[in-house]
């Protein structure tokens, strides 16, 4: 009797133990959660035109040499913040692999957090842990007012002066004229459909989400972030002109009320809310979601894996997020950081990341490149036109960010907390 | 017995002994101090470091938290009387009812098994049902809850791709499956939990002798009754004592909703305060964090009284 009770104290001793280090990779499970699934998923080509990277047997013109000065200093290895399909090293598609060419050049190795949301970004910055981040325009203006990222100097760049200009010192990339990283790329959230589902018409209105009683009702995938409250007031700027909505970020109190109603009566159609992109990539293999707001990479993924969908810009606009590479003010290893950031934003390298991604690249010379004058065209990557209508993501503050001065507008802490209770 | 010789006065033990020699309060004191200061220290220290950090002001432009004080934090965790708050408490309601649900299920599956284990078991076979049953405890809680979400996933719909679609195992071997929900939520609790639930009430059992039962018998008690009034009274402490893991590790729980729950609702408590810290807005997760901390301080006071804590 007495062995047994020993045998079980043991046991329970240890057990607490193993249970507590379970625990304590718990604690980062949200966030890792995206790695080990991604990981998961299997391996699909997307069904754009690819540039054809090999020219010569074996040899690809990546179009770029490191900086001499930052590669002899290079550290070993970088720590950065990306978003899915931002720093893919071959394990998802071995057709698309930037990484360990990047990694031979330079020899730094290349560490990815991914981040699902720009709050999660802001988040891991301010930990002081990574070198630097992709940040969408929601995340930057929190990064440079609160420190987390240092002013860069494009003489470092080679690629800096290939940037479209149209991306350069843009409000959401620069403080007092002076740069605070590297334009990555853009693109816009669409309306993903199932093909099936909406075999009676594709939908061309932002309304297939927000009406009840279409063919996705109750199978509705929404982007779990606060900073979908613009997509809500986007589609009130075209459905209820009356509330004199002129800029989705910029909401006084009673535009904002009017959004979180809407987001309230979408809540009764919605099946979902995600913030892991493989969640949507798998509900809509598995047919669960029939309509959502999505990226171009979860469309082309869960393509490629058989979902029969479509996606499409509709015609109220859209929200969509022109995304810079920062370098953070606590960085251990800033050159390979830097080589990094001019890396990426290289003509070869851009042009593989926007097919993947599916966005705009920021590389004019990109747009030159094998194979790249259809995805540019596709993506207007050079029409500054075709962006009037996309919103990018951006800070909501308290002085309205469409240039009103006789109301306040909703700060962003607000919509969090807005969002918080819309989503309990 | 006495020590030899000269050799020992330059053993270092031996000086170690003299030092302690008729000085009892200076061997408790260095046995005691080291975790007593860890635990004051590092525990009870970040415990108020939190509560304070409730009360600073986060700045909007920086989402950092500032130094400067304000209670708007706590009003935004604990005033009731405005209704976005009421929602949040609802939220927190819901949570320690999955808390006692499973603590109750818990109970109600751990007492059979520790009674059989403890009672009818051969004891070969007794060691080999207990480290059998501590045996999940050794896997990773992330490996466990994502075998729990490829068990209960539903099968696809009828617009499902080909080759996609399938159930988990439980759909596939029973037809049928609670899917990603609040059902899905408690099960898997259950599951993660149910050990710390059965090793106390075993142990509580081993200390019962088997006389008790015959006792009971021979005065004419069935089984039932024999259970309900002979063992569940003196089991009550070694089920508080298991109730104790099984309400608050459910209680503050963040990764298993996320994980089984059908990504609509955010049903748990401990899933609010961690998008809170994401969001991020570290001030305002530390207010609603005092919330689960009183709930458990009173669960815990309530345990003490049913003697929980003579049989942890």
């Amino acid at each position: 009797m007495r062995n047994t009770r020993t045998v079980a104290a043991l046991a329970v001793a240890l057990a607490f133990v193993a249970a507590s280090c379970g625990d304590d990779s718990g604690s980062t499970a949200t966030t890792a959660a995206p790695e080990t699934t991604a990981a998961a998923t299997t391996t699909p080509a997307p069904d754009t035109t690819t540039p054809a990277p090999e020219t010569t047997a074996g040899a690809v013109d990546y179009q770029w040499t490191p900086n001499a000065d930052l590669l002899a200093k290079a550290e070993g290895q970088v720590n950065i913040v990306a978003w899915a399909g931002y720093a893919e090293d071959g394990s998802t598609d071995p057709a698309y692999d930037w990484v360990t060419p990047f990694e031979k050049l330079t020899s730094c190795q290349v560490n990815v957090k991914t981040g699902g949301t720009s709050d999660e970004m802001v988040q891991l910055m301010q930990s002081g842990e990574y070198d630097g981040v992709s940040a969408s325009g929601d995340a930057t203006q929190r990064l440079m007012s609160g420190g987390e990222v240092v002013e860069i100097d494009p003489a470092e760049y080679s690629s800096y002066a290939d940037i479209f200009d149209g991306l350069k010192l843009q409000p959401w990339n620069s403080q007092g004229g002076k740069p605070y990283g590297i334009p990555h790329g853009r693109g816009a959230n669409l309306l993903v459909y199932n093909t099936e589902a909406f075999s009676a018409g594709a939908p061309d209105s932002w309304g297939a989400m927000f009406e009840p009683g279409g063919p996705a009702d109750g199978a509705i995938s929404v982007y779990d972030s606060p900073i979908y409250i613009a997509d809500a007031a986007l589609y009130l700027k075209a459905t209820k002109p009356e509330l004199g909505i002129t800029d989705p970020y910029a909401l006084d109190q009673t535009q904002f009320d009017a959004a979180i109603a809407l987001l309230k009566q979408q809540k009764a159609i919605t099946s979902q809310y995600w913030g892991d992109y493989t969640v949507q990539q798998a509900s809509l293999e598995n047919g669960d979601v029939l309509a959502g707001t999505t990226w171009q990479v979860i469309v082309n993924l869960a393509t490629a894996n058989g979902a029969k969908i479509a996606a499409v810009k509709p015609k109220e606009g859209a929200t969509g997020w022109s995304d810079t590479w920062m370098l953070s003010s606590k960085a251990k290893n800033p050159n390979c950081m830097k080589l990094w950031m001019d890396w990426i934003a290289s003509p070869w390298a851009n042009s593989q990341v926007a097919v993947w991604f599916g966005e705009a690249p920021s590389n004019a010379k990109s747009c030159a490149l094998d194979g790249m004058a259809e995805h540019c065209a596709t993506f207007h990557a050079a029409e500054d036109d075709y962006w009037k209508d996309v919103w990018y993501w951006t800070t909501a503050t308290e002085a309205c960010l469409d240039g009103r001065t006789d109301v306040k507008c909703v700060p962003y802490t607000e919509w969090v907390n807005a969002w918080n209770t819309l989503r309990s | 017995m006495t020590g030899g010789g000269t050799s020992g006065s330059s053993h270092p033990f031996r000086a170690l002994n003299r030092a302690f020699h008729g000085r009892r309060r200076l061997g408790v004191a260095s046995t005691l101090g080291g975790p007593l200061a860890w635990m004051l220290v590092v525990y009870i220290g970040s415990l108020l470091l939190l509560v304070v950090s409730a009360l600073y002001r986060l700045d909007p432009q920086t989402q950092k938290p500032s130094h400067t004080f304000t209670w708007a934090n706590l009003r935004a965790a604990f005033d009731i009387t405005d209704p976005d708050v009421r929602s949040t408490v609802w939220v927190l309601v819901r949570t320690v009812g999955v808390a006692l649900l499973v603590t109750l299920l818990c109970a109600l599956i751990a007492l059979p098994v520790a009674f059989f284990v403890s009672k009818v078991a051969w004891p070969w076979i007794r060691r080999g049902i207990v480290v059998a049953m501590l045996m999940p405890l050794w896997a990773g809680y992330l490996v466990k809850g994502y075998a729990w979400r490829a068990m209960v996933a539903p099968s696809g719909g009828k617009f499902a791709a080909s080759g996609k679609g399938d159930g988990g195992f439980l759909d596939a071997t029973f037809g049928w499956t609670p899917g990603y929900g609040r059902a899905a939520i408690v099960v898997t609790l259950v599951y993660f939990w149910l050990p710390y639930m059965v090793l106390p009430i075993y142990a509580g059992l081993d200390r019962m002798p088997a006389s008790l039962l015959d006792a009971a018998g021979d005065l004419g008690a069935r089984p039932f009754r024999t259970f309900r009034s002979v063992i569940v009274p003196l089991l009550l402490p070694a089920i508080a004592a298991g109730s104790i893991f099984t309400f608050s590790l459910s209680l503050g729980d963040y990764i298993v909703p996320q994980l089984v729950n059908n990504g609509k609702e955010k049903f748990m408590f401990g899933t609010l305060i961690n998008s809170t810290l994401g969001a991020p807005n570290q001030p305002l997760a530390a207010a609603y964090t005092l919330w689960p901390l009183l709930i458990v301080v009173l669960y815990l006071l309530a345990m003490k009284r049913a003697g929980a804590f003579e049989n942890l």
